[in-house]
């Protein structure tokens, strides 16, 4: 498989404040990669850094082959990564169909179109003359999942989708994930709820305080390890 | 009789007030953004049309689609070159740049065309009208005043709920710092919303050159009739700017009425209640 996205050695800054230290992240054409991490450990800054909403020039960050390590997020945008962002943040002013189509902006071909995302999530169908920010939680992820996917990405971001929602919402929303890969589009999570990223990951990448403590494939890696690498030493002890 | 004629003749002036204030609207709108020298775009589109038609002899059917349309250039430039520099921050920047380029403006234009109060001969139809019967006569002028700030509201209201464009508007009025995630540029969206904007300065200024005296200090009075449609009738609303621009052109002709020397006072004054009674104004988006 050829690589799709590689950052080495990348690092993050809010003002002062260092919140990544040299992050080397692999994802391959069509792969699917969960980031796994507490709370603070950097993994929205990562997504961040690649879609260009964080300063990123001079840096190794490479994606289909280009550095684009320092383009305009609307350009890296349009050479194929999308996101679907902490919190969701649909456009409270537009409908779920425009939510949908705004997503298209970038003017991408492939197999994403609103017919696509409506038979992925067909609870959209009858709601999507509403607001987007009047559906449900798990509607509303749905949507911005669309919005992403409508912009026919080579790689999707995608940060904390379960968080917040019922168990089988949550399931409801990763059904479409074997969906969305035979589309061929590769994809990066973020999320907290490690279960759920061992069960529909290739691979396993683990933060900690803006480093990577663990990497492997779900079937290699142990328990022991993850809450190591999770928590970090002090756990150790308490165990 | 007088009375309804008094409110027949304001409703047509309230036309021109919201053609005024669409474009200080739009730009808040889309932007939070209060542009200061709106006024004197307009009193400059008003001599741009001045020197085309009344001292180049350009003819007014091209000069009618000419001022829009260097308005709207200059515009989508002065966004992109000056005003984006000081958008996103602190409120203030914005505020001290227009205000900046007011006093420009005004200078500028006291340079080039003197401080003497011009208007535009319309021939014809600075007289032509409709009588109504009842002593009430509607004039022509003051009717495609109306017509056009109607045609103007609509097709910005168009523009911004059925096309790609007002989508990408209205997203980045709701959240700016994700419209980049969605393939959009913030600078060339906001210098699209100024060109918009600018469009209708444009004919704002030519129904002005038309319609009264002006001089190149005449900007921040029509800014303030501007930010009083905008405010009755609900900050980033458009139907309500035009709603806005009627009340306020209603008030003032009835001040007018009972005392020619109420004619502004009166509008301030409903302006002032309207404030007190609904701060965020009578059809309020935001
Ligand atoms: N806008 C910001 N300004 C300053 N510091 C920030 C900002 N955003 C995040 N941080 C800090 O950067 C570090 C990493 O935050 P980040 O949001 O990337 O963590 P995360 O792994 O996504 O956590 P969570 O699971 O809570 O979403 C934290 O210490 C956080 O406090
Ligand atoms: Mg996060």
């Amino acid at each position: 498989m050829t690589t799709l996205l590689e950052t080495r050695d990348l690092k993050a800054f809010y003002g002062d404040f260092q919140a990544l230290f040299g992050i080397d992240v692999t994802v391959a054409d069509g792969e699917t990669v969960a980031l796994i991490g507490a709370n603070g450990a950097g993994k929205s800054t990562f997504l961040r850094a690649i879609t260009g909403m964080l300063p990123a020039a001079g840096q190794q960050i490479s994606f289909g082959g280009q550095t684009v390590a320092g383009w305009a997020a609307d350009r890296i945008h349009k050479a194929g990564i999308a996101m679907v962002p902490e919190g969701r943040r649909l456009f409270p002013s537009l409908t779920v169909e425009e939510n949908l189509l705004i997503g298209a902006s970038g003017g991408r071909k492939g197999p994403w179109d609103l017919a696509a995302v409506y038979a992925l999530f067909p609870d959209l169908v009858a709601k999507k003359t509403n607001p987007g920010t009047a559906l449900s939680g798990g509607q509303q992820q749905m949507v911005a999942i669309g919005r992403a996917l409508m912009s026919n990405p080579r790689l999707l971001l995608c940060d904390e989708i379960s968080l917040g929602l019922a168990p089988k919402v949550i399931k409801d929303i990763y059904r479409a994930v074997p969906q969305i890969r035979e589309g061929g589009t590769a994809i990066l999570v973020v999320e907290q709820d490690v279960g759920q990223a061992l069960a529909v990951a290739d691979r396993v990448y683990c933060f900690m305080e803006g480093r990577v403590t663990l990497t492997g494939t779900p079937a290699e890696l142990t328990r022991a390890q993850i809450a190591q690498a999770y928590f970090g030493a002090k756990t150790e002890e308490a165990a | 009789m007088v009375w309804v004629n008094a409110i027949v003749q304001g409703m047509l002036l309230g036309g021109l007030y919201a053609l005024f204030a669409a474009g200080l609207s739009l730009m808040f709108g889309v932007m939070r953004f209060v542009n200061l020298a709106h006024g004197d775009f307009i009193v400059t589109a008003a001599y741009l049309m001045l020197a085309l038609v009344g001292m180049l002899n350009v003819h007014w059917a091209f000069a009618i689609l000419l001022v829009p349309a260097v308005l709207g250039a200059a515009g989508y430039f002065n966004q992109r070159i000056l005003l984006n520099r000081v958008l996103g921050g602190d409120l203030l920047p914005p505020v001290l740049v227009t205000f900046g380029l007011s006093i420009i403006i005004q200078n500028a234009l006291l340079e080039v065309f003197s401080a003497d109060s011009q208007r535009l001969n319309a021939g014809w139809l600075d007289t032509a009208s409709f009588q109504l019967g009842g002593g009430i006569a509607i004039g022509a002028l003051p009717l495609m005043m109306f017509l056009a700030a109607v045609a103007v509201i609509g097709g910005l209201q168009f523009i911004f709920y059925k096309t790609a464009l007002g989508r990408m508007l209205r997203a980045t009025s709701d959240d700016p710092a994700m419209v980049p995630l969605m393939g959009g540029n913030n600078g060339h969206v906001f210098a699209i919303a100024t060109l918009l904007a600018s469009v209708v300065v444009g004919i704002a200024g030519i129904f002005l050159a038309v319609k009264t005296n002006f001089d190149p200090a005449a900007g921040p009075a029509r800014l303030l009739f501007a930010f009083e449609a905008v405010i009755i009738g609900g900050l980033g609303s458009l139907w309500g700017t035009l709603i806005g621009g009627v009340i306020l052109g209603v008030a003032q002709t009835l001040g007018a009425q009972i005392d020619a020397g109420y004619q502004i006072l009166a509008g301030h004054l409903v302006f002032l209640a309207i404030l007190v009674a609904r701060p965020r104004g009578l059809l309020p988006k935001m």
